[in-house]
């Protein structure tokens, strides 16, 4: 695997939801490259439209209501958004892996650990016998972390723990060593300790296998541990992206800004009053004219709500959607 | 004459909670649950106490055990000087006046087919307070106050966003100028702009009114933020209880440590994660571990600690009011009488 080079690339993404009061872009226009060996971040609030990305990249946008308008979505320069069902269903699992926030729902309750997993080695790994396929299952849960695992192999998921649970999601995802793993907020629903362990356990796979990672989360400080390049996403934009270590030193826009000004941290005057974006995210359906973080923003000027503000680049791989940059 | 121990707006003494688990046919008695353990605290008048755990540990429970929610298995609850486990249901509806709560998730908590007026005036009228004309201006004044425009009186709860939403649990929580509020993960389900205005809110709420809040939450650097005091919970009891700014700059017991530790740090040139980690889960409060409850995943735990429960004690030398439970505070790199166990488990 060529480290650096873009394996999974998204040019100007559009992904729509019908719904109740019209039709809406979750995603617009959003563009970003993972590139082999690396994890990128995607970091934002609810509905900013990071999971729909993610899903879109999966083709598993929830039909018929959600659908890809436009854009590009590049494995190793194959689009995928142009592939046929039956062809993307071979991508799935085998070269994109996923995992979600909750595994209890992503895990069939009636079904062993086991026989969940040696399933996904039957679609990927014809090539083994069964007793192979359980053996590697027994393996892969090992790897992951999970003791005793042949003893676990033969429990129902609600029989183990959410760390547990989310290390079975790991195991499930990594059985077709995929190029590419996407976490949709794999740790959010797991307690601060046990998501030390994941995230240590994710780092250490993506070393081991080489794979890239698109690592989906609210947290700013996951993103700081683990994450070498960055994209903030803001009501279905992306307003800033940047290497993980200049957006944390140099943060452009001013959402960014206030994001990590308004984190209450364990260094910060007790009871000292928080810096804070005021005001709300706007609803999709009523977006204004011009930049979305017009309402919010505390440098905000009139161009902000005639003209929509573009990408401006500040250094390599640094740029942000902010008339303020233009300078 | 008031005995400064005594002045303690609300205390609470060795309170143990068990819920019991059934099982089998008839539904017998199988075990308990040993959600609260032996818990004591105290919250000061104008003061916050952070009770800070992990789920499962049992903070909710405890907080749920002062407002009687639930009937304690034991202990006692002072509350401005009335035993509120031995009080009779006048005495408890007159205490629970000055005594609220705000809850975690702001949509399961509010009655979607009353207005938010209704909401917000629910308050005074299951205590009897001013008549209707009144208590509508007073919604008016609460609404504002907790930063909502005053015609979100007549709309219901569903037009609103979730810091909205928190908000208007917050106007119900102060409308009988109550003297504690106990706050239950109260921002963990805001999006991280929206937290930072509701803490900002919670903290001049109390400058204005005097507030005191018992402010429960898993997440420390929240936690540190807003409170004077600090108590971090382990499955069912205190390990350890301090200053919140001593309690940063001095952690004693294993867990507090591993807690700062594993808190994801916003800034990629302190990355935490090749430091040591605590492995394994928290173990079942049905049979808790003997001795220390930590002992199962301490990297320092030896037989003692296996054996013999700590007692949540004074820390000699440090500042006053620093209590820890573990036995070998203070000299963890070196204390243990026998060797150190390195966990494999």
């Amino acid at each position: 695997m060529n480290n650096g080079q873009p394996i999974l690339t998204v040019d100007h993404l559009v992904a729509t939801f019908d719904t109740d009061a019209g039709r809406v872009r979750a995603v617009d226009q959003v563009s970003f490259s993972l590139k082999a060996g690396t994890i990128l971040g995607l970091v934002g609030e609810s509905g900013c439209g990071k999971s729909v990305t993610a899903l879109s990249i999966m083709r598993l946008l929830p039909r018929p209501a959600g659908v890809i308008e436009s854009g590009a979505i590049r494995l190793n320069g194959v689009d995928l958004v142009q592939l046929a069902p039956d062809e993307m269903h071979r991508i799935r699992g085998r070269r994109i892996g996923m995992i979600f926030q909750e595994p209890m729902t992503a895990l069939n309750p009636v079904h062993r650990i086991g026989q969940q997993l040696v399933e996904v080695f039957d679609l990927h790994r014809p090539d083994l016998d069964a007793v192979q396929r359980y053996q590697a299952a027994v393996a892969l849960l090992s790897r992951v972390g999970i003791p005793e695992a042949r003893a676990r192999m033969d429990e129902y998921p609600h029989q183990i723990s959410g760390g547990m649970r989310q290390r079975v999601m790991i195991a499930m995802a990594l059985a077709g060593k995929p190029d590419v793993l996407i976490a949709d907020e794999p740790t959010t629903a797991l307690d601060v300790t046990i998501q030390a362990q994941i995230l240590e356990l994710i780092l250490d796979l993506q070393k081991e296998t080489g794979m890239a990672v698109l690592f989906i989360t609210h947290a700013l400080g996951v993103i700081a541990q683990i994450c070498q390049e960055v994209a903030v996403m803001y009501a279905g934009w992306i307003v800033e992206s940047a290497p993980a270590a200049a957006l944390f030193k140099k943060p452009l826009h001013p959402y960014t800004q206030g994001l990590l000004a308004s984190m209450p941290r364990l260094s910060s005057e007790n009871k000292s009053v928080l810096p804070i974006i005021r005001g709300t995210v706007p609803s999709l359906h009523q977006l204004p004219p011009g930049c979305r973080f017009q309402n919010r923003c505390p440098h905000v000027m009139d161009r902000c709500g005639k003209e929509t503000p573009g990408p401006v680049a500040v250094d390599d791989d640094h740029w942000a959607r902010c008339f303020l940059l233009e300078g | 004459m008031t005995v400064p121990e005594n002045d303690d707006l609300l205390r609470v003494e060795n309170l143990k909670m068990y819920f019991p688990v059934r099982g089998g046919v008839l539904r017998k008695r199988v075990g308990y649950v040993h959600a609260v353990d032996g818990v004591s605290l105290t919250v000061g008048r104008g003061e916050t106490l952070g009770l800070v755990g992990e789920s499962g540990c049992g903070k909710t429970t405890v907080g749920r055990c002062i407002l009687r929610l639930y009937q304690p298995t034991q202990g006692r609850v002072i509350f401005d000087g009335t035993d509120l486990l031995e009080a009779d249901s006048k005495t408890l509806r007159t205490a629970r006046r000055q005594l609220q709560m705000i809850f975690q998730d702001p949509f399961e908590s509010l009655n979607s087919r009353h207005t938010v007026g209704d909401i917000v005036a629910e308050p005074f009228i299951i205590h009897r307070v001013g008549r209707p004309a009144d208590r509508m201006r007073s919604v008016a004044g609460l609404l504002e106050r907790v930063g909502l425009a005053a015609d979100a009186a007549s709309r219901f709860p569903h037009e609103f966003s979730g810091g909205q939403r928190q908000r208007i649990g917050i106007a119900r929580a102060i409308a009988l100028n109550p003297k504690l509020v106990v706050c239950d993960e109260p921002v963990s389900a805001l999006d991280v702009s929206i937290q930072s205005q509701i803490l900002n809110l919670l903290l001049a709420l109390q400058k204005d009114l005097g507030l005191s809040y018992l402010f429960i939450a898993h997440d420390l650097a929240v936690v540190k933020h807003v409170s004077d005091r600090i108590a971090v919970m382990y499955l069912g009891r205190i390990v350890e209880y301090a200053a919140s700014g001593e309690l940063y700059r001095q952690p004693l017991h294993p867990y507090t440590q591993a807690l700062i530790a594993a808190i994801p740090d916003p800034d990629p040139e302190k990355k935490k994660m090749s430091q040591p980690m605590l492995s394994g889960d928290v173990p079942s409060p049905i049979n808790p571990p003997p001795g220390c409850h930590f002992h199962p995943r301490c990297p320092y735990a030896c037989r003692r600690c296996r054996e013999e429960t700590p007692a949540l004690v004074p820390f000699g030398s440090s500042e006053p009011g620093h209590w820890v439970a573990c036995h070998f505070a203070g000299r963890l790199d070196g204390g243990c009488v026998d060797t150190p166990r390195i966990l494999s488990d």
